[in-house]
């Protein structure tokens, strides 16, 4: 009985020295990045014993109790607590008017293979939809491989201090993850609902709509409330290179070394991130089924 | 939509219109309060004013200096992710044994040979106590955790490493514990009914039916981890970040790009290392 999966498997692969080699050949390798890497981290557990290390700790946990919780402070935090969920929410919605055209362009099944190309012309479709289709993969591409963060920094370069530079880098950087996500999804669609539609003469508007559409909404809402799930936790910390919220008052209360209310702010933040985990989780759960 | 497939349109129910009305507020409410200003966005000042800024970016300064210096940052914010994921695992495993609870108190394993009521209250305060530690690490946001660090042991990447091994072992022990929870019963209820031990059971039934998932959450956390490290200098803590606050701070905007650049290769070379990895290990 065991030998019939390890047999097919070496059907598949088939088994030579060098796949025999891997598991060593890539634990070596693993310990020596490892030790290269501890070496150039300077990772270094003494230096907790050095000098004003633990005396800092100390002062660190003594400062921050008790919390602060005076209602004076409780209030004026209420308006950088509304302002993360402000970002968070504007910064999806921005992500999605970036992520649906460029994740269309970016989906091969749209632009140019698949049932909807059947019957177009060869030349028309390579430079029609191929160069749209690449140019928006890589645009994706460098959208979300730049953090928010760096994101968030640049724009407050561009269009100063406040909530408005963390909506766009919020956008920018999950735009192109969303985009992403929108072609992945779009492209692992069943392919029968398109091909009984194309059989029916529909035209290439009417199986976008009919049949690609209806099959994706319930993952691309899904997808679009987890990545608001992240954009609260992203909007959050934003604001320590000045792009507003929770994240510019913890990083003043910080450098002001107002342990007791970085507590009560990041109790505050895990408040925040629950509710707004727990509301999205119930909404996908009901949306996908 | 005429129920040809098998999407539930979210309109089909009211509290689904109920839920669509409310985020619409919600991102009114939203609109208000960021100022967002998408006519000056769209047409005019808004727009012009950023393509100003990220025209200066061109052209990278590709100059020895400069590439050495993103080369530098690029070595050490992948040494940062990596030991900082490496340190998150070794966090992650023990918390996760212990807010497991059919490993700690319940379930197969303690099917028939239950235990007194005093171990059972420890173990279930162990589970609370390791539950609560973990959404500690988790809540507490990397760059938060990298200025305590910072604070604590002083510049450089090591404080990044720490910063990342903390929040990420948060995350990691969270879905391990999850993960732990999950498995296959069937494999633990044959090995129960050959009499073998507890830590038997967990050692060959429990986990390596959990090792893929775990080894599949680590490799996609390094990928977070790529990331975060390369901001993580933004407050002291070494690496590319470092470098990008340095040159955005005084206006070095080729430099900027490239280091840019540099983030980007980093980036892409990370996930695929990982993608690949995983393809071929789990």
């Amino acid at each position: 009985m065991a030998m019939i999966p390890s047999a097919e498997r070496a059907g598949r692969f088939p088994a030579s020295a060098s796949k025999a080699a891997f598991p060593y050949l890539l634990a070596v390798v693993v310990l020596a990045a490892l030790v290269g890497s501890l070496r150039i981290a300077q990772v270094d557990p003494r230096r907790f014993f050095e000098g004003d290390a633990l005396g800092n700790v100390a002062r660190f946990v003594r400062g921050s109790y008790p919390p602060r919780l005076s209602p004076e402070f409780l209030g004026l935090m209420l308006q950088p607590l509304a302002e993360t969920v402000q970002i968070s929410v504007m910064g999806t919605v921005m992500a999605v008017i970036i992520g649906i055209p460029l994740g269309l362009l970016a989906t091969s099944s749209l632009t140019w293979s698949g049932v909807l190309h059947e019957r177009g012309v060869r030349l028309g479709r390579l430079t029609l939809g191929f160069l749209p289709y690449a140019l928006s993969r890589s645009i994706l591409s460098a959208f979300r491989s730049i953090p928010e963060y760096v994101w968030a920094f640049m724009f407050v370069r561009a269009v100063g201090l406040g909530p408005f530079p963390g909506v766009l880098a919020i956008g920018v950087a999950y735009g192109g993850m969303l985009g992403k996500v929108y072609s992945e999804i779009l492209e692992n669609m069943d392919p029968r609902p398109l091909e009984a539609l194309h059989a029916g003469g529909a035209s290439k508007g009417g199986i976008v709509l009919y049949g690609l559409l209806p099959q994706a909404l319930p993952n691309v809402i899904s997808y679009t409330l987890y990545r608001w799930e992240c954009a609260i936790r992203a909007s959050s910390i934003l604001g320590f290179v000045g792009a507003g919220g929770l994240g510019q008052q913890i990083e003043l209360s910080m450098r002001m070394f107002q342990f007791d209310e970085v507590i009560t702010l990041l109790a505050m933040l895990f408040l925040l991130v629950a509710s707004v985990d727990f509301i999205s989780g119930r909404i996908r759960a009901r949306v996908v089924r | 939509m005429n129920g040809m497939v098998s999407a539930r349109p979210l309109g089909r129910h009211r509290s689904g219109w109920l839920v669509a009305s409310g985020f619409v507020l919600l991102i009114v409410w939203s609109y208000q309060g960021t100022r967002v200003d998408l006519g000056s966005l769209l047409g005019g000042e808004g727009l012009r004013q950023m393509a100003g800024y990220f025209a200066k970016l061109f052209p990278p300064d590709l100059s020895f200096r400069a590439l050495r210096d993103a080369g530098v940052g690029a070595v050490e914010t992948f040494a940062i992710s990596f030991v900082g994921s490496i340190l998150a695992v070794c966090i992650a495993l023990p918390l996760a044994l212990l807010t497991s609870r059919t490993v700690l108190y319940r379930g197969i394993l303690y099917e028939g040979r239950g235990l007194s009521t005093a171990s059972r209250a420890l173990r279930v305060g162990l589970y609370a106590a390791a539950k609560a530690l973990l959404n500690v690490l988790r809540t507490i946001p990397e760059i938060v955790w990298a200025l305590m660090f910072v604070f604590m042991v002083g510049l450089g990447p090591f404080p990044g490493v720490l910063a990342l091994g903390f929040h990420t072992g948060g995350v990691l022990g969270k879905l391990f514990g999850e993960v732990l929870e999950d498995v296959d019963p069937r494999p633990l209820e044959a090995l129960q009914s050959t009499g073998a031990s507890r830590l038997r059971i967990l050692l060959y039934g429990i986990l390596p039916q959990a090792a893929p998932q775990f080894l599949s959450y680590a490799l996609y956390r390094w990928e977070v981890n790529i990331r975060a490290a390369a901001v993580l200098g933004f407050v002291g803590a070494g690496g590319l970040g470092q470098r990008i606050h340095i040159a955005i701070s005084l206006f070095l905007e080729h430099q900027l790009l490239t280091l840019m650049l540099a983030i980007y290769l980093m980036v892409t070379l990370v996930d695929w290392l990982s993608a690949s990895l995983r393809r071929r290990l789990v």
